[in-house]
């Protein structure tokens, strides 16, 4: 009796540890299913906010287009307070857009390139933290700091004491006395908007281009070292043909950058849609004509500028997707 | 063939004028440290942090508001970045890593990461102030939470796949269902790094100025009320620059040390705590 009353009791045990085993299992397998859809939602979620921002982008820039059609690309006026119909056009932002770009990374090019190529080539270990965590810290400055800095301090500083005298130094060459002409009226121009971008943008060219230099088989440089070549020879024929694809990536990267930065380029480049020959003259950006106007804004002239920003955002869009491809093959290759 | 004392001259020089491009590199950024030193100390006391920004005209004043609703925004975007990206990074490096639309996704959020963000600033506006008739710290919170997501997803699917496959396979061979593996041994292992993406996020907003330009606008006094405008420190900055006002110059100066140091330090901290876990 007692036995049988004992083998019940162990069968009836058991089965509740079964049955709680069963219900552990239930619950973890649950608990699985629901993380393993939550990540997949959030992943997706990437992809929901890029068609937000297109959806929400042309919707927004409808009424503009209508208006205005094709002739938004060519028209250098921009009247949004003119009577009975506004006139806009977005020439001049589009031009001082590529133009302060382009002068930016004349700047920032050779200058992310040497300081990568001390980093790699000449620099003393001891050094070499310090030194790229110094340019790296120049990425994590808010941009509206550097507005604000190139407002107060560089602005005057190259209206006062140095861009009178370029101007100088080439008023009697053709053509580039008008590129460096004019009459230095204030602190804000394209050049110091610029140069301004080319000291922001300068820490992405230098970390991405000391990334891929380091990617250089130390054999191919040793083998060049080997035969008599001098530092610089290494660098030319050897480390930056091997990483072109690379050093170009991080290139369209910053200039990715470069093209939509705003809070920096809005203080000091004058907001005047105006396209001058002139790099001092005051001139805007597609980015710097939204900062400053928007909030102030409505009807199709707030439409227009959302039209810009659609701009902006397919330009930046090519531009950063060519230079993730091209830092891709070279991720594969290094991975091969 | 030029000799070889021109060819090492020429090397020499070249070298030299990588010297140089470093020299200038790094002075820029002291420049800059140095004149936000020197125009934004003086103005630093005990009233910037008890009193509210001042009307124009005025001696004294401080930045409760801006600071307090700088502080809220930050944190209410993170609050709701952060998780998406950790999700999205653990998507992307563990279930979807054989996946045919993971390349598509990291891709789309590479480009998210550098995209302008005074787009996000039209995408929010469009989005969320348009149909709630309203600027709002809501509508400033979510333009940041949309540049924290890919930036922590960047990040945590780069320190996810640097946990090694051993230990996940051991854990499964114990039995451990797949959201377990995950949650108590990758992430575990990768705890630093994670935290490290997360510190970079907050960095990278907390100096975000256009995205809040046209989303939260700013407000010259102390506003709690999440469905409204909130003063906060980067447009407070912004408005005080283009004014003519001395007091308010001095307190924009004041304001951009306290942003500065405030990302700076986080950045390095950031750098400190991934490396130190690294070392190990």
């Amino acid at each position: 009796m007692s036995t049988v009353t004992q083998t019940m009791q162990d069968t009836s045990s058991k089965n509740t540890a079964t049955q709680q085993r069963a219900r552990v299992l239930v619950g973890m397998a649950f608990g699985d299913k629901v993380f393993a859809l939550a990540t997949k939602l959030a992943a997706y979620t990437v992809l929901l906010v890029l068609a937000g921002i297109i959806v929400s982008l042309v919707v927004g820039a409808w009424p503009a287009m209508k208006a205005f059609g094709f002739e938004f690309l060519i028209t250098r006026r921009w009247a949004p307070q003119l009577e009975p119909e506004p006139v806009l056009g977005a020439l001049a932002p589009i031009y001082g857009t590529l133009v302060s770009s382009f002068v930016a990374m004349l700047i920032a090019v050779p200058f992310g390139l040497g300081i990568a190529i001390f980093l790699t080539e000449l620099c003393p270990h001891s050094l070499r933290k310090p030194i790229r965590l110094a340019i790296e810290l120049l990425a994590g400055i808010p941009s509206i700091i550097y507005g604000m800095w190139g407002f107060f301090v560089l602005g005057p500083f190259l209206a006062n004491y140095i861009e009178p005298g370029i101007v100088a130094a080439f008023a009697n060459i053709p053509v580039l006395n008008t590129i460096f002409g004019g009459e230095i009226v204030s602190n804000l121009s394209l050049f110091n908007a610029s140069l301004i971008l080319a000291i922001m943008i300068l820490p992405f060219i230098t970390a991405i281009a000391v990334d891929v230099f380091s990617t250089v088989p130390p054999v191919l440089k040793e083998a060049a070292y080997g035969i008599g070549c001098t530092t610089w020879e290494v660098v030319n024929n050897v480390v930056l043909p091997f990483t072109r694809v690379g050093v170009v990536g991080g290139v369209m990267l910053a200039l990715g950058r470069a093209l939509g930065e705003t809070m920096a380029v809005t203080f000091i480049i004058g907001n005047s849609f105006k396209i001058s020959g002139s790099i001092f003259a005051p001139s805007t950006t597609i980015s710097a004509a939204i900062a400053s106007e928007f909030a102030e804004s409505s009807g199709v002239h707030q439409s227009a500028l959302i039209l810009l920003g659609l701009l902006l955002f397919v330009l930046t869009f090519f531009v950063l997707a060519t230079a993730r491809f091209m830092l891709m093959r070279l991720e594969k290759r290094a991975g091969a | 063939m030029p000799s070889y004392a021109a060819r090492q001259r020429k090397s020499t020089i070249v070298m030299a004028l990588c010297l140089m491009a470093t020299i200038i590199g790094v002075a820029w950024l002291f420049l800059i440290l140095f004149s936000l030193l020197w125009n934004g100390l003086p103005g630093l006391s005990l009233s910037t942090f008890t009193e509210m920004t001042p009307p124009p005209g005025s001696q004294s004043g401080g930045l409760l508001n801006a600071l307090y609703g700088s502080l809220v925004m930050t944190v209410i975007g993170v609050g709701i970045g952060a998780p998406i990206g950790i999700l999205a990074g653990t998507y992307l490096a563990e279930y979807g890593r054989h996946s045919k639309m993971t390349p598509v996704i990291r891709f789309i959020n590479d480009i998210l990461l550098s995209a302008p963000s005074i787009i996000i600033g039209l995408f929010v506006y469009g989005a969320v102030v348009v149909p709630m008739r309203s600027f709002s710290a809501v509508a400033g919170s979510l333009a940041l939470a949309v540049i924290v997501i890919p930036v922590v997803v960047r990040t945590t699917e780069d320190m996810l796949l640097l946990v090694p496959n051993t230990l996940r396979e051991a854990a499964s061979a114990l039995g451990l269902p797949r959201s377990y593996v995950i949650r108590k041994v990758a992430y575990r292992a990768a705890r630093a790094g994670l935290i490290t993406g997360v510190l970079l996020a907050v960095a990278r907003v907390g100096g975000e100025t256009a995205p809040l330009l046209f989303t939260v606008l700013s407000n010259q006094f102390w506003s709690a009320n999440l469905l409204k405008p909130m003063a906060n420190l980067p447009v407070t900055i912004n408005n005080f620059i283009n004014n003519p006002d001395a007091n308010w110059k001095h307190l924009a100066w004041t304001g951009a040390l306290l942003i500065t140091v405030a990302v700076l330090s986080l950045n390095i901290s950031a750098r400190i705590f991934g490396a130190s876990k690294d070392g190990r």
